[in-house]
């Protein structure tokens, strides 16, 4: 194995152009999949981080006919629950309509302790402004209702008996956050107010909790543990991981297409030599194992060459990120602006054994004929 | 004679699949080599010479018949025996030098010892033995597409001679070389086969190549038509 491996290199290394051409579109197939699984990677490790700071918390517990994907649920889902844990923090959630500049923009109402530590929502700025009912609003709602931090304007809700009613509030802060669900649609305001404007004292929709084991849940609750919450981002990550697999894996393809191609193309040229192995003693088992490490080899050396050349643009990607564009930010799911790609350990071996695997199967397959050949019509060349 | 044997073939026949019919290479063909031997086969294209060296090398079995080198049946033998029948014992000299082109001189020559496991410092002193042999020491580190035609087929004798072999086959040696390095070749060989007793078959139409031989077997159309021994053959200068 070992004499297998110094003659793959030997005759690599004297083919030239040609290995080097084998080895390029392989270290490239090798850098386009690290790229991509790493950048959604890096997607996914952020906008987990950032949902559980803005949104998720260690978990949460909902009332049980909540269900954030069907809004006509938050009409109903919300109820008191006395035996919550003292630390974890309510939040209500109502339907309401703002009218900015005689526009007008239905959103979520959602009441907020204004003391509370667990989320990054910068809730501590309801007191900046001494007014009635203070509010913050993310930086996509700003945008969107042409709202800035001081300004004033209409918002009209109904109260527990579906009766409507109107008033000003104050938006105290603009955020920025990466978490569209808590930004978009979303008016933050206290929930004591909520709880007075609406007459639902005490009420919530769901709770944020401070620790990760489930509370013990009345059966009105219903714990959702973070992963659980999480599940849809990896979700997403995953499908987008599959989207790209295809055009990867296409590029993979035609690279081991050159390597087949290169192989085939070997043991027809290299007939007298394969006749010489045979006649120097060798097994015809053992020369197609030769010719199988050479194929192998080209990936090897792929990644070798791969690796050299891309880490330092591995590395800078990975500490300067890869800024998106806001146009391609309402996916519905956190992105930040800048996205750092993330190299992990298991997906660099992942990527590393995809590769070498492939290819040594695809060095393999064409040079099986080797263990047929007839070594007297080898040496002659006569093979066809 | 009390010469050990090495080589018997007895009724050996070899036919190629021709379209429908069937072409005979060799028609029973009985002959037997002794050690030391410096023998010929000489006869016209076509008419089985490579074909025997083949056969007598383990490259090829006999369709019928039985062929027995340094005492093991040809015809019998797994891929694995008889690669290392090639390896330990059997030599090959190719019209053609087959030399392996990315290698260096020296990696040619030391080819067959690395597939024994020869240990590297033992290795490298029989290389360079096999090397002085043939007078290429100086270009140990040159590559094949670097030497003359004479120095490649030297090397491919260097490369057949440096496991010390019992048989050393050569399918036409000479064909490719000019008469000095023809001559040149031949007299290293009838050196080796003096020094080590090595046994030498070659197959040959070249004048040059027979006057050196100390028996001639006459091949045509398959068939030994003379098996002649040249008796105290002179060295020829
Ligand atoms: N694989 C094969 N299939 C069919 N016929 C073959 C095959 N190999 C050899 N022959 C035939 O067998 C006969 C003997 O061939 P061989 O190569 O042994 O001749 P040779 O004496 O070495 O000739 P040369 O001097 O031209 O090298 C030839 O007629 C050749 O055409
Ligand atoms: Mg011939």
């Amino acid at each position: 194995m070992k004499l297998a491996f110094q003659m793959a290199y030997k005759n690599l290394i004297g083919a030239g152009l040609r290995t080097w051409l084998n080895v390029g579109v392989l270290a490239f197939a090798f850098w386009v999949i690290l790229f991509y699984n790493g950048l959604l990677d890096g997607w996914n490790q952020q906008a987990r981080r950032a949902s559980i700071a803005w949104e998720y918390g260690a978990g949460q517990a909902w009332h049980k006919d909540y269900d954030p994907l069907d809004p006509f649920t938050i009409q109903d889902g919300h109820g008191i629950w006395k035996e919550a844990p003292s630390d974890a923090v309510p939040v209500l959630i109502r339907s309401a309509v703002l009218y900015p500049q005689g526009r007008m923009i239905p959103v979520s109402l959602a009441g907020i302790v204004q003391s509370q530590k667990i989320l990054a929502l910068p809730t501590a700025t309801f007191l900046k402004n001494q007014t009635e009912i203070p509010a913050i609003i993310g930086r996509r709602m700003a945008e969107n209702a042409k709202l800035r931090a001081g300004d004033q304007v209409l918002l009209r809700w109904r109260d527990q008996y579906g009766t409507f009613d109107a008033a000003n509030i104050t938006i105290t802060g603009v955020f920025k956050t990466d978490v569209p669900t808590v930004d978009q649609g979303k008016i933050w305001i206290p929930i004591e107010q909520l709880w007075k404007m609406t007459g639902l004292k005490d009420h919530a929709t769901y709770y944020v909790l401070q620790h990760a084991e489930s509370p013990k849940t009345a059966t009105e609750w219903k714990y959702m543990a973070q992963e659980k919450l999480l599940a849809d981002l990896d979700e997403i990550i995953k499908s987008k991981k599959a989207g790209s697999a295809i055009m990867y894996l296409l590029l993979l393809a035609i690279a081991l297409l050159a390597l087949f191609d290169t192989q085939v193309l070997s043991v027809f040229r290299r007939q007298r030599e394969i006749g010489t192995y045979i006649a120097l003693g060798m097994t015809r088992w053992q020369v197609v194992g030769l010719f199988t490490v050479e194929g192998s080899m080209y990936s090897l050396f792929a990644m070798v060459v791969g690796g050299v050349l891309g880490f330092p643009i591995f590395v800078f990607l990975a500490k300067q990120g890869i800024a998106f564009p806001a146009s391609s930010q309402d996916f519905g799911i956190a992105m930040a602006d800048r996205v750092f790609p993330v190299f992990g350990p298991s997906l660099i071996a992942f990527t590393i054994a995809l590769i070498v695997i492939s290819a040594t199967i695809v060095s393999f397959l064409p040079v099986r004929r080797i263990a047929r050949m007839n070594p007297v019509d080898a040496l002659k060349g006569k093979i066809t | 004679m009390a010469i050990e044997e090495i080589i018997r073939l007895s009724e050996v026949t070899k036919r190629y699949p021709m379209g429908e019919t069937e072409f005979t290479a060799l028609k029973n063909i009985n002959l037997a080599f002794h050690k030391g031997e410096f023998a010929g086969l000489v006869g016209p294209s076509g008419s089985g010479k490579t074909t025997l060296l083949n056969i007598m090398g383990s490259l090829d079995v006999p369709t019928t018949g039985e062929a027995v080198v340094l005492g093991q049946h040809i015809s019998k033998l797994s891929h694995k025996a008889s690669a290392e029948l090639r390896n330990r014992h059997l030599g090959f000299i190719f019209q053609v030098f087959n030399l392996l082109p990315v290698y260096t001189v020296y990696e040619n020559v030391e080819f067959a010892l690395l597939l024994q496991n020869m240990p590297a410092q033992e290795r490298k002193k029989t290389v360079y033995e096999a090397l002085d042999w043939v007078g290429l020491t100086a270009l140990a580190h040159k590559k094949p597409d670097k030497l003359s035609g004479g120095e490649g087929q030297r090397v491919a004798i260097a490369r057949a001679m440096v496991k010390r072999p019992a048989i050393l086959l050569a399918d036409e040696p000479t064909a490719n070389l000019d008469a000095a390095n023809a001559h040149l070749i031949l007299q290293t060989m009838k050196r080796l086969n003096d020094e080590l007793k090595t046994t030498f078959i070659f197959s040959t139409h070249d004048e040059k190549v027979m006057g050196y031989l100390g028996r001639i077997i006459h091949l045509r159309d398959g068939c030994i038509e003379l098996d002649e021994t040249i008796k105290n053959k002179p060295l020829q200068r």
